[in-house]
């Protein structure tokens, strides 16, 4: 199996699209070697804009470029562009809904042994509440490729959540991203996982794991956050009785967050939350934090099997 | 170049019909910020009237020069100016502030055409016309971007991560104006939180700087010309300015930051004004 850090698939697409469009720039805060917007200033020198360790100028920067027409990328890791610079997001970019995309890496507890103060789990929450964004979070290098295409095309502001670590690759080259659109791997029968970013691999092993259990699980690789694809979380609702939702996030505003307003709206079914439980991040290794945090394949076993226990109580 | 004495004579009616209007639409709603609005008057006037390009029928014409209001909140005086320049229509500054308006308490660019970008929050407008002014440099088009802040805004530390950034690319197709009325909702400046020496800070950034009476059009005028001449370095115009401008009620008056005129006050103020009718 090949495996592809997102950010580094982010990169690959910033200069494919930089040599199809002459209107992109790309904006980093001294970070570009981490994000890999490294690889667009290269190539395009003129067209790469370093602001510094200036997260809230960087953003407003970028508001400026589109009002003149340029499809800004603007990248730092995703602490800082959602956290620190959120406020600009908002008012800069959001409010008059302009045309800026916002891409961060390093997002997650994976960014590892920097420790909590860069581990970013509340992001997807962050960009979710602002009116007028569209937040994806891609589950691999080609999902990545595809969805930073997509954001190009679209117009308005856009938050991409990429990550500091190779995963596998999941897709292949038939796979048509769509925003807004959720893939189903498989229907399943008696429960759906639900998960998004790195977390759709282990779902993916943990419904294999599963399978040898005699349950059947769907999978949805969920990557669209906002607009959420409802119609596949009430129709997965419908079919399986039971949801889980597995995100390298918070519990709290995220994926889980957005899928549960959805369920208690219109298909209420038992339904379990994988994802960072109100914590901050710790130092580590990626495979020790996914053990601590209870983000793994192991995890998600539990959660589909107390989801469907809650279903038959019901 | 230098503006004739008639050129002059029709700024400073201009200026003094701007700020008619303002009180005008504020006494109306009875609510905003009209200290701040009186005192960039003669700054907003000295530019929409005399020194940008742009085209009222087609906003969002490429060859315009652009001018962002980083302290939003003198939104009645860039409203009124969009009307006098023929953006929008004057019976249009009667509904500021009221619920289905396009013109917020705090510029909206979705609906109001001529406003560049949302403003509101502070601090955020140089960053924005950082970007403005790169894009014009990557387009090697003429457009100058223009860029109103006011003195307290300089509290807000993205402002100097700004100015870092324009003067680090060299954006000389860029001006900032201070409006340096020496008054913030809480109090003066100097006693809040002083920002002064603004003028050497800036220099100190890198800047090119210039300091000048904010209420002088002649003044204003020749220290745009200059900005427009100056080369690798982007341009601050300190405009010393009074708070509540044009009227004896509200100048120099911390409390007219954010509250209106009463019916008395707005007479007073038209008998020092000359009157010309736009909200009945």
């Amino acid at each position: 199996m090949t495996k592809i850090a997102t950010r580094d698939a982010y990169g690959d697409a910033l200069v494919a699209l930089g040599k199809k469009r002459n209107d992109v720039v790309v904006l980093d805060a001294d970070l570009s070697g981490s994000t890999k917007t490294g690889k667009f200033a290269k190539v395009f020198p003129d067209r790469f804009f370093n602001i510094g360790i200036a997260e809230q100028d960087m953003v407003g920067t970028a508001a400026g470029l589109s009002l003149a027409g340029k499809l800004p990328f603007a990248s730092t890791f995703a602490v800082f562009a959602t956290g620190r610079a959120w406020e600009q997001v908002r008012q800069s970019v959001c409010y008059p809904n302009l045309n800026v995309k916002i891409v961060a890496s390093h997002a997650g507890i994976t960014v590892g042994e920097d420790g909590g103060s860069h581990q970013s789990v509340e992001d997807i929450a962050l960009m979710r509440v602002l009116p007028n964004m569209t937040v994806i979070v891609p589950a691999d290098g080609p999902e990545t490729s595809q969805a930073i295409e997509a954001v190009a095309e679209y117009k308005g502001p856009c938050y991409v959540r990429v990550g500091r670590n190779k995963v596998p690759t999941l897709f292949g080259e038939d796979y048509q991203f769509k925003i807004g659109k959720a893939h189903v791997f498989n229907e399943g029968k008696d429960a759906a996982i639900i998960a998004c970013g790195i977390m759709v691999a282990e779902a993916l092993a943990a419904r294999d794991l599963l399978k040898a259990e005699g349950i059947d699980a769907g999978v949805i690789n969920m990557s669209t956050i906002k607009p959420i694809d409802t119609g596949a979380i009430v129709a997965a609702a419908k079919r399986c009785g039971a949801i889980v939702t597995a995100e390298e996030h918070s519990i709290i505003g995220g994926l889980g967050g957005a899928v549960a307003e959805v369920l208690s709206e219109s298909a209420p079914v038992p339904m379990v939350r994988i994802g960072v439980k109100d914590a901050f991040g710790t130092s580590g290794d990626q495979e020790g934090l996914m053990k601590h945090y209870g983000l793994t394949a192991g995890d998600i076993v539990a959660a589909v099997k107390e989801a469907i226990k809650k279903k038959k109580k019901d | 170049m230098p503006v004739t004495e008639e050129q002059l004579k029709t700024l400073k009616d201009k200026a003094r019909n701007v700020r008619i209007d303002i009180l005008k639409m504020l006494t109306e709603c009875g609510s905003g910020h009209t200290g701040g609005s009186l005192s960039a008057a003669d700054i907003a006037t000295a530019l929409y009237f005399s020194k940008m390009k742009y085209d009222p029928k087609k906003p969002d014409w490429k060859g315009r020069d652009n001018f962002i209001l980083s302290k939003g909140h003198a939104a009645p005086l860039l409203y009124t100016v969009l009307a006098h320049a023929g953006f929008i229509e004057h019976a249009e500054l009667c509904t500021l502030r009221k619920l289905g308006s396009r013109l917020q308490g705090h510029p909206d660019s979705k609906h109001v055409p001529g406003v560049e970008i949302s403003t509101g929050s502070l601090g955020q407008g140089l960053s924005v016309a950082n970007g403005l002014a790169l894009a014009h440099k990557l387009d090697k088009a003429p457009n100058r971007v223009y860029v109103l802040l006011g003195d307290g805004e300089l509290q807000e530390g993205q402002v100097w991560e700004a100015a870092m950034t324009s003067a680090h690319y060299k954006l000389d197709n860029l001006c900032a104006l201070v409006d340096n009325n020496g008054l913030q909702i809480d109090g003066p400046v100097a006693k809040v939180m002083g920002v002064e020496p603004i003028t050497d800070k800036f220099r100190a950034f890198g800047w090119a700087v210039q300091d000048v009476d904010g209420h002088d059009l002649e003044k204003i005028l020749g220290a745009l010309d200059k900005a427009e001449t100056t080369k690798g370095k982007p341009s601050m115009i300190v405009c010393r300015t009074v708070k509540g401008k044009g009227s004896k009620c509200f100048e120099g008056r911390v409390e007219f930051h954010g509250t209106t005129p009463s019916k008395d006050e707005l007479d007073a103020a038209m008998k020092e004004l000359s009157e010309e009718t736009v909200c009945k």
